[in-house]
């Protein structure tokens, strides 16, 4: 057993044996019972370091969404030298390391694609180095350059046409999270012994394609945690050895993440559950008297600074899809142990308490893992910080926790994955609803009018029946759900070759359980179409080719959204059916499949891309975000809505299922107190039924409306709200995802 | 047989309508014309029929969200007006621990209706809170702003303070119309002879039905007036003494 002097102090001995971070928590951590009263507020170092970043967030914005790019230097861990938000305060960060030499400098990231690195880089108005290009292009394949190689003609059409859409194909995958507390807890020279045994012991001398290519693997992450040991040189840490107090476990663990950011752009780039693992550091540090608790939360508000700084450089049409430049630094606070012990450390409001020492802020993508057995005065600040921020999500801890146990992380927006003993193939979404469009006209696009999915009999009857389409459409989602897994399986074939994240994986196990997240697009409008077919009548309109294009739907009929069974059922039975599918089909390298209901701001540009549809939804309007019902269609209120959505089981879409509700402030409760109570009964009751996921947004439509016309008011440029899966500033969105979130039901029953 | 009633709709989500988090059943029909009306559309009869029955089992699927601080509201239009429909309703509620409660405005009170009082009483038993509006004390600006008489509904508030009824008093403040510092002063004056008032409300005017007056093609009163700021309803929270009644906080 190794034993460090940086451990004094600690308990247990199993994390000593073996890379454990879990039984390192278990054994040390403090849960806490108290309020929000012990927090301190701002120190001066954090106002001024937040307010050059403030700064030059303007002046980013005001440059068009770049502040500055990289065009001659391809990132990696060892490409740049140190960095600082600004080089005379470079003294006050307590946390430092930037992706690049400069703040919110945008790194050149050729291997996930040099198309996309160069259409980036000119659409910023910057002009990458010809040479790079020319090896990206002539000596080197990039992940994407492999991936349209090999797609099949099918393939190709069923990307362009959007019924399988948001690939990771021309940039990173993502969700994946190391679990970068191993390098504050271990150091590095312990991980790479360890990683070394791993190498020693992989295979039994057969040379199996699978043990090849993960001899191969191990080296990639071995050399990558020699580089982190230079990267943090340049900043004059030496982070072989285990970290000493609570300063350097912040630091050393930011590495890790900074290791991550530098190398690869995924679309989701977590942090983790970080919060709890450091409060023992900061609680050691608080009882040798080293640290005092203003000194505790300048290091918590250092920290998530930099997570507010990350930058992918992005191509316009991303922008279009993810709103806002988000990375999905998700963070989780909160949540209990397989022991039924609370989680809740005062680290967990120390990083709450950051949305009000530096307000509101989309990144880190703050999560609680909620539960009502944790203790009510945590449940009420973070009610608190929902109410004056609308920068919280919240995830059901215990339908989670039996599937992950009690030390996982959320992945992307909403997606569970075990910190350190899991990796996730990113799979984007099949749009369901398209698909319900092609099974009614034999495979033949609504918009292209071309021949997408295979050519089955269309249905061509004046009224349509859920009869006649069920067999129909269960034909084309059985055709859909084999040829996305098979796109999938080829994305992940590439990417695993050509864009491997051997740093984030140099901190995970190397006997990695692997899943493969599917998910669906326009889930409300299958479940309001399927009921508008079965309950009412639906004419359908043809143009002079004999195609459906409209519909005109007569009748009443039940919607999910509502709490009504008739059409909560036909929700079940969709995603039942649409899993079922998935989970016929092999998966590349044995993963696990899983689904997800849940469309970031996406909802936007898929429905562009789909024509009318049975349930009165008109050609080109937006699909409901993620699991939520269709515009419109919540009849009952607020609570009858999360009724509905918590009626789907988790266990069949273990990727998640995220729902976004605005209440009216008024709406809520008379006073702050009301308000905070209200707010913690509502979680209370949706999170004891077996639900998954809320995003709450506080505030009232008038101010969304004068936001739009008005960004340029100082209140409003930090104004941050929850939309499905991750927050944004309000004023960063188009136009049109604004004008989305603005029809949405803001719940404001006076 | 159950009994029948007419729910003009139904809001899973209710936080101001009554202590805690609410399910509100809003009820058609009302005699009043409430120049400030934000319900209009709940003024006549409808068709949409619950059995008391149904209704109960049906909202009793919201308990996980009421706890020990919230239940069940009935509101309108005039719920008074389905008064034996609530009472069925609320005796099967009560048999499940709900807290009951009922936003009225009291116009259906008939204090010389033995029969009708009879069946009041019945209710009052499966009641927890009755949340009743006072508009105006003085009967001539109540007949202005509502068309009716508000003597029967004084005679409410009395009757059920006598009974030991638990009351909220509320009253909707509008700018020029419902706000003079006589009048005011007067309700305050008014509403501490009652017992077991336990909160004084104060509900800001506000403009929020006023789509549903146009989409009924209806004429809307109060066009152009606003709606009032912080000091207004401080002012006449004073005039009300709402700080008073605490009674609420209790539970």
């Amino acid at each position: 057993m190794v034993n460090f002097e940086q451990w004094n102090g600690f308990k247990g001995s199993i994390w000593k044996e073996e890379v454990n971070v879990r039984d390192f928590i278990q054994n040390n951590y403090t849960p806490y019972y108290g309020d929000e009263s012990f927090l301190a507020g701002p120190t001066e170092a954090t106002d001024k370091l937040w307010g050059a970043l403030q700064k030059l967030q303007k002046q980013e914005r005001a440059q068009g969404g770049v502040l500055d790019m990289d065009t001659s230097v391809v990132s990696s861990l060892t490409s740049h030298g140190p960095g600082y938000i600004d080089e005379e305060l470079k003294d006050l960060e307590k946390v430092v390391g930037l992706q690049t030499d400069k703040p919110l400098k945008r790194a050149f990231m050729p291997f996930g694609g040099i198309k996309m690195a160069v259409d980036s880089c000119k659409q910023a108005g910057y002009e990458p180095d010809p040479e790079l290009v020319k090896i990206f292009t002539e000596y080197h394949l990039t992940h994407s350059d492999a991936v349209f190689q090999a797609y099949t003609p099918e393939m190709r059409a069923a990307r362009s046409s959007h019924i399988i859409t948001g690939l990771p194909d021309t940039y990173g995958r993502g969700r994946i999270v190391g679990d970068y507390r191993r390098v504050a807890l271990y150091g590095i020279d312990f991980l790479i012994e360890e990683k070394e045994k791993d190498f020693a012991n992989c295979g039994d001398g057969t040379m199996t394609d699978e043990i090849v290519r993960q001899r191969q693997e191990i080296r990639q992450q071995i050399n990558a945690l020699k580089e982190m040991k230079i990267m943090a040189k340049g900043y004059g840490f030496d982070i072989s050895k285990p970290a000493s107090n609570a300063k350097e476990a912040f630091q050393w663990l930011y590495f890790g993440y900074l290791a991550a950011i530098k190398t690869q752009n995924g679309a989701a780039m977590s942090v983790g559950r970080i919060s709890t693992f450091l409060d023992i550091y900061v609680e050691r540090d608080l009882q040798n008297g080293t640290i005092t608790e203003s000194e505790a939360q300048e290091l918590v508000d250092h920290i998530v600074m930099k997570f507010r700084m990350v930058k992918f450089a992005r191509v316009q049409a991303y922008q279009q899809l993810f709103s806002g430049d988000p990375v999905w630094a998700t963070l989780e606070v909160g949540g209990t142990g397989l022991d039924g012990r609370n989680m809740v450390t005062k680290n967990d409001f120390r990083f709450l308490h950051t949305l009000e020492n530096m307000g509101p802020s989309p990144e880190p993508n703050m999560t609680v893992l909620y539960s009502s057995k944790l203790p009510e005065a945590f449940r009420k600040y973070t009610s608190y910080i929902s109410i004056v921020s609308s920068s919280v999500q919240y995830e059901n801890d215990e339908v989670m926790k039996p599937v992950w146990g009690d030390d996982y992380s959320i992945c992307c927006c909403v997606s569970a994955t075990q910190t350190g003993k899991e990796m996730q193939f990113f799979g984007a979404r099949a749009n369901l609803l398209k698909a319900m469009l092609y099974a009614i006209n034999g495979g033949v696009d609504e918009k292209s009018k071309k021949q997408v999915g295979p050519a089955y009999r269309p249905l061509t009857g004046d009224t349509l029946t859920w009869d006649e389409v069920k067999p129909a459409y269960l034909r084309m989602l059985e055709w859909l759900a084999g040829l996305y897994v098979n796109v999938l399986n080829l994305i992940h074939y590439m990417h695993d070759k050509y864009y491997y994240e051997a740093a984030e994986m140099a901190l995970i196990d190397t006997n990695v359980k692997r899943s493969f997240a599917t998910g669906i697009a326009g889930f409300s409008h299958c479940v309001d179409s399927i009921s508008a077919l079965k309950y009412a009548t639906v004419k359908v309109i043809r143009d002079e080719d004999g195609m459906a294009i409209d519909y005109v739907t007569e009748g009443e009929f039940p919607k999910y959204g509502n709490d009504d069974d008739r059409a909560d059922d036909i929700a079940k039975w969709l995603l039942k059916t649409f899993i079922d599918m998935i989970k016929k089909h092999h998966t590349y390298r044995d993963s696990e499949p899983s689904t997800s209901i849940l469309t970031i701001t996406s909802n936007v540009v898929y429905g562009k891309a789909t024509g009318a549809t049975p349930d009165g939804r008109k050609a080109g309007a937006s699909l409901a975000p993620g699991g939520n019902p269709s515009y419109g269609a919540e009849q009952n209120g607020l609570i009858a809505s999360l009724n509905s959505a918590a009626k789907l089981p988790y266990h069949w879409a273990l990727d998640g299922i995220s729902i976004t509700q605005t209440i009216n402030p008024d709406a809520l409760g008379h006073n702050d107190d009301e308000r905070v109570g209200n707010l913690v009964q509502v979680l209370d009751g949706y999170f004891d039924q077996p639900s998954h996921h809320l995003n709450v947004n506080v505030f009232g439509k008038e101010k969304l409306l004068d936001a739009m016309e008005h960004p340029e008011k100082e209140e409003y440029a930090n104004f941050t709200i929850r939309v499905s899966g991750y927050a944004v500033k309000f004023i960063d969105l188009t136009r049109e995802q604004q004008m989305d979130v603005i029809a949405r039901t803001c719940h404001a029953s006076l | 047989m159950s009994k029948i009633g007419y729910v003009h709709s139904l809001e899973s989500f209710g936080l101001v309508d009554g202590p805690g988090v609410r399910y509100v059943v809003f009820l058609q029909g009302c005699a009043l014309r409430c120049k400030y009306c934000h319900n209009p559309e709940t003024w006549h009869n409808g068709d949409k029929e619950w059995t008391a029955e149904d209704l109960a089992r049906y909202v009793l699927r919201y308990s996980t969200y009421w706890r020990n601080n919230g239940g069940v509201t009935f509101s309108g239009g005039e719920p008074l007006l389905q008064l034996e429909f609530i009472t069925e309703v609320f005796k099967i509620l009560k048999k499940e621990g709900v807290h009951t409660c009922i936003d009225t405005a009291g116009q259906p009170f008939r204090p010389d209706d033995a029969e009708w009082l009879a069946k009041f009483d019945e209710l009052l038993k499966v009641t927890d809170l009755v949340m009743l509006d006072f508009k105006e004390l003085d009967e001539e600006k109540h007949i202005a702003l509502t068309g009716r008489t508000n003597k029967n509904i004084l005679a409410m508030a009395q009757y059920m303070s006598d009974k030991g009824q638990d009351m909220w008093i509320r009253h909707v403040l509008v700018p020029g119309l419902t706000d003079d510092e006589q009048g005011l002063k007067e309700m305050g004056d008014y509403i501490a002879t009652l017992d077991h008032v336990q909160r004084v409300e104060i509900l800001p005017y506000h403009t929020l039905g006023l789509f549903k007056w146009e989409k009924l093609n209806l004429e809307y009163p109060l066009k152009g007036v606003p709606t009032p700021d912080k000091e207004q309803v401080e002012k006449a929270e004073k005039l009300l003494r709402t700080a008073d009644y605490q009674g609420y906080l209790k539970n």
